[in-house]
């Protein structure tokens, strides 16, 4: 048996909702934000699948490539951002609990 | 060969993302978040991205992980109290992944095209040389946006990391 491009979306898919499981189960903020960075990871696998498995004249699609790379670098950007974010909630708020957080709360 | 290389860095990668979710303490899901990427980048070099790859380890498992326990030390959190399970949170969420696991795996192991083995690369090529070429040809605009945004994130943490805020 040979490696398929749906060997590839199927991890990519359940690496996918590890991350979901972790945003949706975990109630500290860090982890939380550390699972978006893996649900990120996920679609970057998948497009990297895709580009390998339909050549272009016998090469990648490096387009996908560049748009991965995009991927990361704006996923960096947010990652800087959002770390921040929570050390200035953190000073305000001294938690990371995101169920102390409620003060938006309806 | 190349089918028991993948199922190794998946398997590695899986594992580890599952130990981000279920650790209790967020420095050892940091660290298994380290791991899981280096087993994703693994996955890239099997996919012959070897420039995405090392981006990967370089940008991710180096400076955003090393933000991420820098965070973790800065905060110096206490061992929170264990708190009471929210049931309807969890019989949800549980509700929502099974869904959504299933659906997946029936849309990408039913469709036949999805199948074909990995076809060979018929050309010779570089992809470092490649990607440079259409992110400075095709994407020349899109990647000086990406420079604008870096700067205005840069400027946006120094803003927001002041002791006081207005």
């Amino acid at each position: 048996m040979e490696v398929s491009l749906a060997h590839y979306l199927a991890v990519s898919g359940l690496l996918f909702a590890i991350g979901m499981a972790g945003v949706l189960l975990r109630r500290n903020i860090l982890v939380i934000f550390m699972c978006l960075e893996l649900m990120l990871n996920a679609a970057n696998l998948s497009l990297v699948a895709f580009t390998r498995f339909h050549l272009v004249d016998g090469l990648p699609n490096f387009n996908a490539q560049v748009l991965v790379f995009f991927i990361i670098t704006v996923a960096a950007a947010e990652v800087a951002v959002g770390l921040a974010i929570i050390v200035a909630l953190f000073r305000k708020m001294q938690t990371t609990h995101v169920e102390d957080l409620n003060s938006l709360k309806f | 060969m190349s089918l028991i290389l993948f199922w190794i860095f998946a398997g590695l990668m899986l594992l580890f993302g599952l130990g981000v979710v279920l650790m209790r303490n967020p420095v050892s899901s940091a660290m298994c978040l380290v791991v899981s990427f280096v087993g994703l980048a693994s996955l890239f070099f099997t996919l012959d991205a070897f420039f995405i790859g090392i981006i990967q380890i370089l940008v991710y498992a180096g400076a955003v992980m090393v933000l991420f326990l820098f965070i973790i030390m800065l905060l110096d959190l206490k061992a929170a109290p264990a708190r009471k399970l929210n049931v309807m949170a969890w019989t949800g969420s549980g509700l929502v992944l099974v869904g959504f696991v299933a659906l997946m795996m029936q849309v990408v192991l039913g469709n036949p095209a999805l199948h074909a083995a990995m076809p060979a690369l018929t050309a010779d090529y570089d992809d470092v040389q490649q990607i440079g070429l259409a992110l400075f040809t095709n994407f020349n605009f899109p990647f000086q946006i990406v420079g604008v945004l870096l700067l205005v994130a840069t400027v946006g943490v120094v803003v927001l990391s002041r002791k006081e805020l207005k």
